[in-house]
């Protein structure tokens, strides 16, 4: 029993963590808390259904191809409206509110295009992994394979290469960046492509592990992540990460039995908010933020 | 007739804007006037609802007593929302407000014995027996409908503008208090109120407590007008509503906040009537998509190209 949700909750964490580390990109660099990034993952979650179930593509390729299409959207979002509104010098409320703004519109024009039925991606239902004591499915298997690989991925990205200097040196102080020679537009691309890639990933391993989805995957999502982003302190990437994995097996092993009896597996939710306002309480600044940004 | 021209479908726009001017003033009073990011204000309306409803059905309280009870639970609700929260900085404050309201919500739903679950308050007296919270109230809007001689739809429409608007002059009296210049002084540079001796933590917790209250009174009337609600009726979509009456009126002004819920209404409804071609080979539920993306650009245009809202001076403020 605890194996198996250990193993859930690693599962959970991971494609929790992903999106909480595409969020905190993007935030470190831009001060931009995105309410729609939900319906980025959920808009990679129905490319992922094009490619997957209507054209017959592998449930791999058909990831890659949905990553790829939530980062062009990304993209052509930062070049249609967040650079224009940082043109004008929108502030952080302003931002916020558009991208709640951006969030309606990407998630109904997903229901208007794809309709509100429940969708499932064309994958063996009936494959089951057993390590140890604890079972997973297919799905949940290339979840924690895939996602393993995209944290590493995005850690030896942001600590070793040079577009991870030039984004840490933006997070930092963006006109110091900008007076040192670092080209901020391209970087701030960059953040947005590697943003939208882990939306569209985080989105489809979603949609594997909840065998089926519909529009309101991402948003229903949304919480739990912004909880994990502000447990790693906002804008750290590493503690998006680490706070994401936390968070998804605090949810899975609330429910143990032999914890006191264990948490009614519907209230999972609240035991992240839960532990979110704790950790606020004690530790403003997130687990693993600085005390001077608070 | 068709609907456009129909008094019963726009006297009804007429009272959902009511009743959003209740909601959104509070907003207004917490954001406008105090500088509170609160994006869980729809917790409020859900606790004044519910505790109404709870308290007649199960306790058989007078149901005005009851009321009463709903509105003190939301504003003990700020206290408890504000005394943890109040000392983070915006964002961190922001996100856990929402987080305020969805655990909420999420109680709700799973405490089937106290609120009725997901089924909603039909489902308060438990199974097999009809609840009902609202008789009191259909027999005082049948008593204003005999002495004012109207139908039902404009008793309620006057009764709930009666209240919205009573509730805009007293913030604009409160604005005109020195409470109210302490107030605006803390949206606009904290450090140098406190460093004048006022204590801004009680400024923003008494503000938030204010809006609580406020949004106590709309959830009444929602729960009145409708005669039936469910957990799903308090979602974050309220909230952001609210939001975008306040900077669509302009921000930092009561009066602003009925006109801003009126436009609103107006382009809420209004989507109803696309049954022009290519929008008439949408059906119902799609056009109710469309209705969400029309609120969404709408949101979108209003920060990109007039962030002061319709009425809002940049001098007073501007969204940052």
């Amino acid at each position: 029993m605890f194996m198996q949700l250990l193993a859930n909750g690693l599962v959970t964490g991971s494609v929790i963590a992903l999106a909480a580390a595409g969020i905190s990109i993007v935030y470190g660099i831009l001060r931009l808390v995105n309410f729609a990034y939900g319906d980025y993952m959920t808009f990679g979650a129905f490319a992922g259904i094009l490619f997957n179930v209507k054209l017959g593509l592998p449930i791999v390729l058909a990831a890659v191809l949905a990553m790829a299409a939530t980062a062009l959207l990304s993209v052509a979002l930062e070049l249609v409206l967040w650079r224009r509104l940082r043109a004008k010098s929108a502030g952080f409320m302003s931002l916020f509110l558009v991208s709640v703004g951006l969030a309606l519109v990407l998630r109904h024009v997903i229901y208007l295009v794809a309709g509100p039925q429940p969708r499932t991606y064309a994958v063996d239902p009936y494959k089951v992994y057993v390590i140890g004591s604890a079972r997973l499915s297919g799905a949940q298997g290339i979840a924690i394979v895939v996602s393993a690989v995209g944290i590493v991925l995005i850690g030896l990205l942001i600590a070793g290469t040079g577009v991870g200097r030039m984004m840490r040196a933006l997070a930092d102080d963006l006109p110091l960046a900008a007076v040192a020679g670092v080209r901020t537009g391209r970087v701030i691309v960059a953040a947005w492509i590697v943003s939208g890639l882990l939306a569209g990933l985080a989105g489809v391993l979603a949609g594997l592990v909840q065998t089926s989805f519909d529009p309101q995957l991402g948003f229903t999502l949304l919480l739990p992540i912004f909880a994990a982003v502000v447990l790693g302190g906002i804008g750290n990437v590493y503690g998006a990460l680490a706070g994401g994995l936390a968070l998804g097996l605090a949810m899975e092993l609330s429910t143990w039995t032999e914890l006191a009896g264990g948490v009614n597996p519907t209230y999972k939710p609240v035991v992240a908010f839960g532990a979110l306002v704790l950790v606020l309480l004690l530790r403003p600044q997130g687990l693993f933020g600085r005390a001077r940004v608070v | 007739m068709s609907t456009i021209a129909s008094f019963g479908f726009w006297s009804f726009v007429g009272i959902v804007a009511g009743i959003y001017t209740l909601f959104a003033l509070g907003v207004q009073v917490q954001f406008g006037f105090a500088g509170l990011l609160n994006f869980g204000h729809v917790a409020f309306m859900g606790i004044g609802a519910y505790t109404m409803a709870i308290l007649v059905v199960k306790e058989d309280m007078n149901m005005w007593a009851a009321a009463g009870c709903g509105v003190l639970l939301a504003m003990l609700g700020g206290v408890l929302l504000g005394l943890p929260t109040l000392r983070l900085r915006a964002d961190y404050f922001a996100i856990t407000t929402i987080a305020f309201s969805e655990i909420l919500r999420y109680v709700a739903t799973n405490e089937d014995r106290l609120t009725g679950g997901s089924q909603g308050t039909i489902n308060l007296a438990g199974i097999g027996k009809t609840a009902q919270y609202d008789d009191q109230w259909r027999s005082f809007l049948g008593s204003v409908e005999r002495d004012l001689h109207v139908g039902g739809d404009v008793a309620m429409l006057i009764v709930v503008w009666t209240v919205a608007l009573l509730a805009v002059v007293a913030v604009w009296l409160m604005m005109k208090t020195p409470w109210g210049r302490v107030l605006k002084s803390i949206r606009e540079d904290e450090d140098a109120a406190a460093s004048l001796g006022k204590n801004v933590f009680a400024y923003k917790l008494q503000a938030l407590v204010v809006g609580a209250a406020l949004g106590a009174i709309a959830g009444l009337f929602y729960a009145w007008q409708f005669s039936f609600f469910s957990p799903d009726d308090f979602a974050p979509l309220l909230t952001f509503f609210a939001w975008m009456i306040v900077i669509l009126g302009g921000l930092g002004k009561a009066w602003t906040v009925p006109v801003g819920a009126i436009v609103f209404g107006v382009i809420f409804a209004g989507t109803r009537f696309f049954d022009f071609p290519p929008f008439s080979l949408l059906d119902s539920t799609e056009r109710a998509y469309l209705r969400l993306i029309v609120i969404g650009l709408v949101i979108i245009g209003l920060m990109l190209f007039r962030p002061q809202g319709i009425f809002g001076s940049r001098r007073e403020m501007v969204l940052e």
